[in-house]
């Protein structure tokens, strides 16, 4: 059995301290309370600070629990700051690859459309952010799902919609298509939304690695697609580069 | 053949950035540093000219290396800048006799005063399209000129030279004290209050009028041509356009015909609408300034009108009021509800702008009930947004005659999507986001490409320009009216918020 990882185990006992304490506390106190060395006290505050788990009074500089552990069961990062941070990242996928960019998170079993970049032929396109995919039938979706155990069962449980003679809808195809995504850290959708379409998206991941959106293109399938029917490496090289360039700016340390 | 590509350096109020752009407008790559803002008494801000001239010696190839392209691949540079901000500089030795004196210093309040009662001072805004304000370059210039010892014999005997940024840039770009280049283009002269809208020159009467020698000013040339070769920072490549950065902006967002217009939504937001080659004079309180001009063509004039407080004031309800603790989150907590609740806020911090001019008003919340939450003060300060964007809007349209048929906008507040629905419909037009955010470094890019045919003409430059959202109105049009005359009323609750008697003694 592997052993105990220290730090986490500090950093729970900090997080009682602060939860047990009346106000707030300097580093300090936290450190002597605990018999710690400042530096490693610093250092644990620190990275609680970064994940959001830990607030810093701007005037005393003590610490106190952050807003984000009173709604640790819901989303932690805002969509529309998810907008925000990843718009500059969109536009240049959308215009390297020609095709129109979404990001989605998942919300009640539902792929919602945070972001939207239309495809760059200045066509008549309908901004469709608010609205909810389904995201067993979209690349956006199963990438989501994929890294969703939760909100996957619960898909494969209920009766996913079949739109087209593509769409995945057993509990195996779906399965095995989630495990895909998760060993190529991407996804695609070919025709199993509507006839002649496809798309590709790879996951946009936060702190930790944890997972809090997709980004993704799509497009007419002879574009999207290869000759063999597969999708295009450049476009999945595009995607990745932005899931990546969006993901670092979210502070996720190996994406 | 190895592909060759566009730099642009925007020289900006808080950081000097350059862009690398490719043939089809994309944005290659990025470097970008801050300089110091220095604030040596209240309502003075400065910068270090020479900070900026070295910060663009480390963006520039720092830029190159992230595109991984050299000198020889760069086939001009474009210059945009932040406007109004004023350098004097030894020809001699290149340095500057004083701290540059940027846009938003005020020390020339009262200086400004007495050039108003001044013989003369009635002619100005006809001939410049400015009203005579702390905000242009001439006033700042006849301070330098007064407060420094000697200077103005220096400068008549031409041993000192006015510029705004860009010139100084172009000027140690092409070998500073060795035979720089001292020009400007037409965009930044209109914005010195010295220079004739019509006939883009310097006028004898304007220079008198602030005291300024003519010696010290720079050739007024065109915002695209080349103006010649950079002996330092890229050796060899021609320069060949230089904009204000808000008309950079314009020409970034391909507003080449009259009734075109872009808003930029940043602290601030700057709305400028083309008017085509005969400039429009306000009677709604907007300025007139050169647009941007082609070469040896005529110059295309705008109508410009700032709103003073935009992101702002999500930033003071963010910082101040501690209601979010992100400034996209304002758009999370708007949506907690339906409408605003019958509450209006109006961000008079300091006067109301363009088009009212009541410096005298102050910031209003009104309609406030026990029914108003957080939520519905987030829409509050989103909708003052677009409310007042449709007030600059009305007032070009009175001026110019021109109707506006849809809203090009840039800038960070566009990726609140909330606030760009709502501004479509409060103005009942269509408002549409290019998919090059970056418009400012892209006008300069497009204006020097022009000028070396890189790019052949401004349907090519048309072409770049592709859609990347667009917001349709949906806003019924009676409830438009209601809440039209709404915010109207709540903006008479701002008027004479500060006493006379206060007033009279704080000057």
């Amino acid at each position: 059995m592997p052993g105990q990882v220290q730090s986490i185990a500090r950093a729970a006992a900090i997080l009682r301290l602060l939860a047990s304490s009346s106000g707030r506390l300097g580093i300090g106190e936290i450190a002597r309370s605990l018999d710690l060395p400042k530096g490693t006290a610093h250092g644990i505050v620190r990275t609680l600070q970064d994940v959001g788990f830990v607030e810093q009074d701007k005037t005393s500089g003590k610490y106190q629990l952050g807003a984000a552990l009173l709604h640790l069961g819901t989303s932690y990062l805002d969509v529309n700051e998810l907008r925000s941070r990843s718009i500059n990242w969109a536009d240049p996928l959308a215009a390297r690859s020609g095709e129109a960019v979404r990001i989605g998170t998942l919300l009640d079993g539902k792929v919602l459309v945070v972001h939207h970049v239309f495809r760059p032929d200045d066509t008549l396109q309908t901004l469709d952010v608010g609205s909810l995919l389904p995201p067993h039938a979209t690349a956006l979706g199963k990438v989501l799902l994929a890294y969703d155990v939760g909100a996957a069962n619960a898909v494969m449980q209920g009766e996913p919609e079949p739109y087209t003679r593509r769409t995945l809808v057993t509990v195996r195809t779906l399965t095995r298509a989630l495990t895909g995504i998760r060993d190529n850290g991407w996804g695609a959708e070919i025709e199993e939304m509507t006839l002649g379409e496809a798309g590709i998206a790879a996951p946009i991941r936060g702190y930790g690695g944890l997972v809090v959106g997709a980004i993704g293109l799509s497009g007419p399938i002879d574009r999207v697609c290869d000759g063999q029917g597969h999708p295009r490496p450049a476009l999945v090289a595009y995607v990745r580069d932005a899931a990546r360039a969006v993901s670092r700016d979210l502070g996720a340390a190996r994406w | 053949m190895t592909d060759s590509y566009v730099v642009s350096i925007d020289q900006g109020t808080t950081s000097t950035r350059c862009i690398v752009f490719d043939r089809r407008g994309n944005l290659v790559s990025v470097a970008q540093r801050e300089h110091q803002q220095h604030f040596p008494r209240p309502g003075w801000v400065e910068h270090d000219a020479l900070e900026i001239w070295r910060n663009v010696g480390k963006v520039v190839p720092r830029a190159l290396a992230q595109a991984g392209i050299v000198a020889g691949q760069v086939a001009a540079i474009g210059i945009a800048n932040q406007r109004e901000s004023t350098v004097v500089w030894d020809r001699r030795t290149g340095v500057p006799v004083a701290p540059a004196i940027i846009w938003q210093d005020t020390r020339t309040d009262a200086l400004v005063e007495t050039l108003a009662g001044t013989p003369g001072a009635e002619d100005l805004p006809q001939r410049c399209g400015l009203p005579l304000t702390t905000y242009f370059s001439g006033p700042k210039l006849r301070w330098l000129l007064d407060h420094t010892s000697g200077l103005y014999e220096r400068a008549e005997r031409g041993e000192v030279l006015f510029g705004t940024m860009e010139s100084w840039l172009v000027w140690n770009l092409t070998g500073g004290p060795a035979g720089g280049l001292h020009l400007t283009d037409v965009t930044n002269a209109s914005r010195t209050m010295l220079m004739d809208l019509r006939t883009l020159a310097w006028h004898p009467d304007s220079l008198a009028f602030f005291g300024i020698p003519s010696a010290m000013l720079p050739e007024i040339r065109s915002s695209s041509e080349v103006y010649g070769t950079a002996t330092d920072v890229l050796p060899g490549v021609r320069i060949a356009a230089a904009l204000g950065d808000q008309q950079a902006a314009l020409f970034g967002q391909t507003c080449f015909a009259p009734g075109d217009a872009k808003c930029t939504y940043g602290t601030g937001s700057f709305l400028l609408l083309n008017t085509g080659a005969e400039p429009v004079h306000s009677t709604h309180g907007l300025l007139t300034t050169v647009g941007y001009q082609i070469g040896g063509e005529p110059a295309v004039y705008a109508l410009e009108g700032s709103i003073a407080i935009t992101g702002s004031l999500v930033q003071w309800f963010r910082d101040r009021l501690d209601l979010i603790s992100t400034a996209p989150e304002i758009e999370t907590l708007a949506r907690t509800v339906d409408d605003n609740g019958g509450c209006y806020i109006v961000p008079a911090f300091s006067g109301l702008f363009a088009p009212h001019w009541r410096s005298e008003a102050r910031g209003v919340i009104v309609g406030l009930t026990s029914y108003i939450t957080k939520g519905h003060l987030a829409r509050a300060v989103l909708e003052a947004t677009g409310w007042q964007t449709r007030e600059v809007v009305d007032a070009m349209n009175a001026d110019s005659g021109l109707d506006l048929t849809a809203l090009r906008v840039d800038g960070g507040m566009t990726a609140n999507n909330l606030l760009m629905q709502f501004v479509s419909d409060v103005l009942a037009v269509p408002v549409v986001r290019p998919m090059v955010a970056e418009t400012v470094s892209l006008g300069a890019a497009y204006a020097a490409g022009l000028a070396v045919g890189y790019w052949p003409d401004l349907e090519g430059l048309r072409s770049n320009w592709h859609l990347a959202a667009r917001w349709l109105p949906e806003m019924d049009d009676a409830v438009r009216a209601e809440e039209r005359e709404n915010w109207e009323r709540a903006v008479e609750r701002t008027f004479g918020w500060i006493k006379p008697a206060a007033r009279a003694a704080n000057e």
